[in-house]
């Protein structure tokens, strides 16, 4: 045995093999060369089960969703609200507190547009974080702009936390109306301590909105724990088809709160001089809904309590702890981003390499990775690289698609530092 | 030899980490930033023109080894060049790295036939002729900044 760390990932019960089996995607064919696949962060691969559930949507029971009275259409509405009613589950809230949306972008611009364009002011602030994903900024950006409200940013430390501190100074003078942060950094993997966050925002009467895209998939989620106001996630990034995500939002928000998209399916009555809007969450998810989307979203956040969201949290720690083991050893490398709390993501560079070419490196060794700034370009900026190398792991990943990682990025260095 | 030393040759990484012509240019006549948003990549090119002629050329910015080399070997390669020359060297090399040209093209264009390694990488494409776009821009005159999106 060469580690301890090495130990720590074999001794978990869990059988990552034994998931990995279950996609197809990671399976190879014969004569076909494996590929670690390192980039959980941005969407991960879709397991048997998920597969099974789309084609059966789209074969068995395939209609409009809420606008039909024959059978197909009435079983398809059926399972689009089965599938409201298990997202509630999974985080902790109620069915009619979920609107389905694209994923968590969609999400946080219908917040956005609805709640900010109807309740922030000239003067109000949305206090946003220097760890947010783009996703996360740009659209309180395109709110003020609209409102007059003003854009506030609590900035992270040199570990990659956010400064708590900061939070509490800027929600003191009164104005900030809402905080919008990520609950795990999709460039760093900080946790971020979003139940403390909300207790202090309600104290200062805002709102807390959190992005929960890298969370759900390597966190158990509790949005009544978090104390969070909206809570926003993607289908995709926890082994859920693409095109599918939901909001949460507690229920007296989303029923003050005005639509943001208008066509079929989230009005009372039409007329010409005036419509009435449907209750939330109907009000939001204007057009034909992705049903058999949200169905095998459904499917693929049964698959995930089943492997047990903590076991999968914990193979996913001790895997994160063994890559950031080895790629400090491999010489010139600096990982970036050091918080006391992370889940899954470990970013570094590679001293006298840029990113881009090490990930050209690893692609040809079999690994992919993200190379860039990951959408979050105010992150890269704090730590001052232009763009780093960002390994993200999954409940399929295994201590040998890291240790192949390590010997990628050696390979890189021998090939491009000299 | 494989796809990947193929793409980093020595020559290409000899330009990455000395890059020629690198830094400011102080009466410029014009100037383009060129951007590669996907990959936060930005270069600076700034020329000088005596009459039609390419009399100086320098680059400053930061970016991949492809990008840093592209820049670095295309400013040895067109400074002293009349305009109409530096801009049909521009569409040769872009007909290098796009995959285009025929294989007796690459033995004209000398060292920078080094970078026609990238044609296996269609991801790294931009990052080789974004030095090229900017240099375009400058010398048409039809614009102060470019981007590879």
């Amino acid at each position: 045995m060469e580690t301890t760390a090495s130990n720590q990932a074999a001794e978990t019960s869990f059988d990552a093999e034994a998931v990995r089996a279950e996609f197809p995607a990671l399976t190879p064919g014969p004569g076909e060369r494996g590929c670690a696949f390192l980039d959980n962060a941005a969407t991960t691969q879709k397991p048997r089960a998920v597969l099974d559930a789309l084609e059966r949507a789209y074969v068995e029971s395939y209609g409009a969703i809420g606008r039909g009275v024959y059978r197909w259409s009435a079983e398809a509405t059926q399972h689009y609200e089965q599938a409201r009613a298990r997202v509630a589950r999974f985080l902790g809230g109620a069915a009619d507190e979920v609107v389905f949306v694209r994923g968590t972008t969609e999400a946080i611009n219908l917040v956005a547009a609805s709640w900010g364009g109807s309740r922030l002011r000239p003067g109000d602030e949305i206090l946003v974080s220097g760890l947010e994903h783009h996703s996360n900024l740009v659209p309180w950006q395109l709110a003020a702009e609209a409102t007059g409200a003003r854009l506030a940013v609590a900035p992270i430390d040199e570990r990659g936390e956010i400064e708590l501190g900061e939070i509490e100074r800027r929600l003191a003078a009164g104005k900030v109306r809402l905080v919008a942060v990520a609950h795990v950094s999709n460039a760093l993997g900080t946790v971020v301590p979003v139940a403390e966050i909300a207790t202090l925002a309600h104290a200062a009467g805002a709102r807390l909105l959190v992005d929960g895209a890298q969370s759900v998939p390597h966190l158990p989620v509790d949005v009544a724990a978090l104390g969070c106001d909206f809570f926003a996630f993607s289908g995709h990034k926890v082994y859920g088809p693409s095109g599918i995500g939901a909001l949460w939002a507690r229920r007296e928000l989303l029923e003050a709160m005005p639509p943001w998209q208008g066509g079929g399916g989230m009005i009372r009555e039409v007329g010409f001089e005036r419509t009435t809007f449907a209750d939330p969450p109907q009000r939001f998810e204007a057009g034909t809904p992705a049903g058999p989307e949200a169905r095998a979203l459904a499917t693929a956040l049964d698959w995930l309590e089943r492997l047990g969201r903590e076991a999968v949290a914990a193979h996913e720690a001790a895997l994160l702890e063994l890559a950031r083991q080895r790629l400090a050893e491999v010489p010139g490398v600096r990982l970036v981003g050091s918080a006391r709390r992370r889940a899954s993501v470990v970013s570094f560079v590679l001293d006298g390499a840029h990113a881009h070419d090490v990930g050209t490196v690893l692609d040809a060794a079999g690994v992919a990775v993200r190379v860039g700034h990951h959408c979050a370009q105010p992150v890269m900026a704090r730590f001052g690289v232009p763009a780093t190398v960002r390994a993200s792991f999954a409940a399929y990943s295994t201590a040998a698609e890291v240790e192949a990682l390590a010997r990628a990025v050696l390979r890189a260095r021998a090939l491009l530092v000299r | 030899m494989s796809d990947l030393d193929d793409l980093y040759q020595e020559i290409l990484l000899d330009h990455y980490r000395r890059p020629r012509n690198f830094g400011p240019l102080p009466g410029a006549d014009r100037a383009v930033d060129g951007h590669n948003p996907l990959c936060g990549d930005r270069l600076h090119i700034a020329v000088r023109l005596e009459g039609d002629r390419l009399a100086e050329i320098r680059f400053e910015g930061s970016g991949c080894a492809i990008s840093t080399a592209s820049a670095s070997m295309m400013t040895e390669a067109v400074r002293g060049l009349p305009v109409a020359a530096a801009l049909s060297l521009a569409d040769r090399f872009r007909a290098l790295v796009m995959g285009d040209s025929p294989p007796a093209a690459a033995e004209e264009l000398g060292e920078l036939a080094a970078l026609g390694g990238v044609r296996a990488f269609p991801m790294r494409v931009k990052c080789a002729t974004l030095a090229w776009h900017a240099l375009r821009s400058a010398l048409t005159g039809d614009g102060a900044r470019v981007s590879t999106e």
